[in-house]
């Protein structure tokens, strides 16, 4: 019963239930929506099309979960997600061998390198001269698509390399490559901030820096670190969008992503005051928004209409989570607290 | 502020007094910036320092000194409106399709007013009363604008109605030799109604009130909450006005135009001196930031070899050069 009683309080609740309601809206529309089918020893169906359409924002919405959990947000995710895949195509389409394994890893690491470059830059700026995180990265958003636009020379890069498309198109164990490599970073992130103290450490630092360095947190390489894994996250998804469409476009390759990635981390009730967080509501949220594009396409709505119902998402989420919401639901609380913040 | 009285003789009183520490400091910088840019591009360029390729920032950039104008006064108050690119696209839109069905030009722009003025006051309302960051509100607007846009059309919408053909071709003459378009003549309107708001009305230091302290302008008993919604009230009223010049600029409207528009907007106000914490800034300043980056494009235009793209990565170091500025500047306040 009281189990029961505690279900909408906590904090996966609403989005578990609205993901839960897409998919029941999706089965009632098309019912062959959660069929899974074998074919080719692949595994094909909507659900695989969520997962590996998804792949990208859910790498950039768990960089920016770590950086949102530092009381930060980061703007310029678009913009790496264009930087890295312009430099990947860029370095296939120049070298003498395109199919070649070498080739791709190689271009690979150097976008993946240069990422951590642009990291650093924003860790750089956040955590060195004080900037506003979201001016400081505002900067990166704004001239990174210059930079990428000065890597393609204004051109849209074609290549034709079949190891490079493997990244974003294929499959490795019947399964979609990116949601692999998505799943991998996952872990990663969730057994580095919650088995050791790093996750612990974000949370103190998005609480409360000043107290927190006065604890003898070294506040200024957690910030650093998170902006680092966040650019990380962005460049991979780069590969991944580029690589599907074995083109690299320094215009349009990510753009909105950066809202997308918000979104999703919004919606999995990390709150953007830093301090707590929660990668697995990233997940459910990253799912979320993936799952309504599909959603709107199968409903047969003209895809850039999405836009209208990710903004009243947006809102219904805000408001939901919003301090004068929050109090009316949980009215039995002591209200002293909300004055002091309302003021 | 830190005013020493003049008889106090320290070190640093003197070494002060050289250093600029007015609050025009930014816009001086600013404008030094457009004037040795200026010389730069006239040294350089055959034909730069005439006349009307000074005129030409205005009329190619009209659209942006608009949107500049109401962003100024949303990040004086400490906040932010990422909503204005999407709320000029939606305009351009609404009028293009409007005016497409017959409709008369001064009902279609009254309409485009009423619709950038709502979503502006909605965007307020939900800022204020939910107590919601402003950069995730206007998000919302965003997406809610841009999405709207393609409600209406997924196509590019000409115009053809007679009266905005005359307003998009006609010119002024100032002197012989030198024109302008009636577009600029509405935005330096703007521009002017701008200042006289911000430093001549209550209104206008209630703004500024809100962004150096809104807990202290609260307790003076100054009417915080409804000013707080006016500023995104008058961003979303300016950003109408711009998509209107906008469609004067470029006889159609577009679900895609404008994509990135707030980030200029954003820069303009930035590198035109006004402090992004909000309480610090001009109007003119923003005007200044506008000319800045038309410069830039206008430099980056005569020097020809030079592509497009680079004016991105200038305005991006621009950005940076002037934010750090402005820490230094409010470190040493402190």
């Amino acid at each position: 019963m009281n189990v029961i009683r505690s279900l909408p309080s906590r904090q996966l609740f609403w989005p578990v239930v609205t993901l839960v309601a897409l998919f029941v809206l999706n089965v009632a529309v098309s019912p062959s929506f959660l069929a899974v089918r074998v074919r080719d020893g692949h595994l094909f169906g909507s659900l695989i099309d969520i997962l590996r359409n998804g792949a990208p924002i859910i790498l950039v919405a768990l960089g920016m979960t770590l950086v949102i959990a530092t009381r930060g947000i980061d703007l310029s995710v678009g913009a790496v997600v264009a930087i890295s895949g312009a430099l990947a195509c860029t370095i296939i389409a120049d070298s003498s061998d395109p199919n070649g394994l070498g080739t791709v890893l190689a271009a690979c690491a150097v976008a993946l390198v240069f990422s951590l470059v642009l990291g650093a830059w924003n860790g750089l700026l956040v955590a060195v001269f004080g900037i506003q995180p979201i001016i400081a990265t505002l900067i990166l958003m704004t001239a990174g698509r210059g930079i990428a636009m000065l890597i393609t020379e204004g051109q849209i890069i074609t290549i034709s390399s079949a190891p490079y498309k493997t990244i974003g198109a294929g499959y490795w164990f019947g399964l979609p490559a990116s949601i692999i490599i998505a799943a991998v970073m996952f872990a990663l992130a969730a057994l580095l901030t919650r088995k050791t103290a790093l996750g612990l450490l974000i949370e103190a630092v998005g609480i409360n820096p000043e107290a927190s360095r006065l604890a003898g947190v070294r506040a200024r390489s957690i910030i650093w670190t998170v902006y680092v894994f966040s650019a990380l996250c962005a460049a991979i998804a780069g590969l991944i969008i580029s690589s599907n469409v074995t083109a690299a476009d320094a215009n349009r390759a990510g753009l909105w992503i950066e809202m997308d990635a918000i979104l999703a981390v919004v919606i999995g009730g990390t709150s953007l005051a830093g301090g707590r967080y929660s990668l697995t509501g990233t997940l459910i949220g990253a799912f979320i928004i993936q799952t309504l594009t599909t959603t709107v396409y199968t409903i047969g709505i003209a895809a850039e209409i999405t836009l209208v119902f990710k903004a009243l998402v947006v809102i219904a989420v805000c408001l939901l989570q919003s301090p004068v919401v929050r109090e009316r639901m949980h009215a039995r609380r002591p209200t002293i607290t909300r004055k002091v913040a309302a003021s | 502020m830190t005013s020493t009285p003049a008889p106090v003789i320290s070190v640093r009183g003197r070494f002060s007094r050289f250093i600029p520490t007015s609050r025009y400091t930014s816009v001086l910088a600013t404008l030094v910036l457009l004037v040795i840019m200026f010389g730069v591009g006239a040294s350089r360029y055959r034909g730069f320092a005439s006349g009307q390729v000074v005129l030409n920032l205005f009329v190619d950039n009209a659209f942006l000194i608009v949107l500049a104008v109401g962003m100024t006064f949303v990040i004086l108050t400490g906040g932010i409106d990422l909503s204005v690119g999407s709320v000029v696209a939606l305009s351009t839109m609404i009028a293009a399709s409007l005016t497409r069905d017959g409709w008369n030009p001064a009902a279609v722009i009254l309409i485009v007013l009423v619709v950038g003025s709502t979503l502006g006051l909605l965007t307020g309302l939900v800022i204020h009363y939910f107590q919601i960051q402003p950069f995730i509100a206007t998000l919302a607007t965003m997406f809610l604008a841009r999405g709207l846009c393609y409600v209406i059309s997924l196509d590019s919408i000409s115009i053809t109605d007679p009266w905005f053909t005359a307003m998009a071709q006609s010119r002024i003459p100032l002197a012989p030799g030198l024109t302008i378009s009636p577009s600029v003549i509405i935005a330096v309107l703007v521009v002017i109604i701008g200042f006289v708001v911000l430093h001549f009305t209550r209104t206008g230091r209630t703004v500024y009130a809100i962004g150096g302290s809104g807990q202290s302008a609260m307790l003076m008993g100054l009417p915080v909450s409804r000013t707080k919604v006016l500023v995104y009230v008058i961003s979303g009223f300016c950003s109408a006005i711009a998509g209107v010049l906008f469609t004067f600029y470029t006889l159609s409207g577009y679900s895609l135009t404008a994509v990135g528009m707030e980030l200029d907007a954003i820069a303009a106000v930035v590198i035109g001196g006004t402090l992004l914490t909000g309480g610090y800034g001009f109007v003119l300043g923003s005007l200044l930031g506008v000319l800045v980056l038309g410069i830039i494009q206008t430099i980056i235009s005569f020097e020809g070899t030079l592509s497009s793209w680079w004016t991105k990565i200038v305005i991006g170091a621009l950005l940076l050069v002037f934010i750090v500025l402005q820490r230094l500047l409010t470190a040493r306040r402190r």
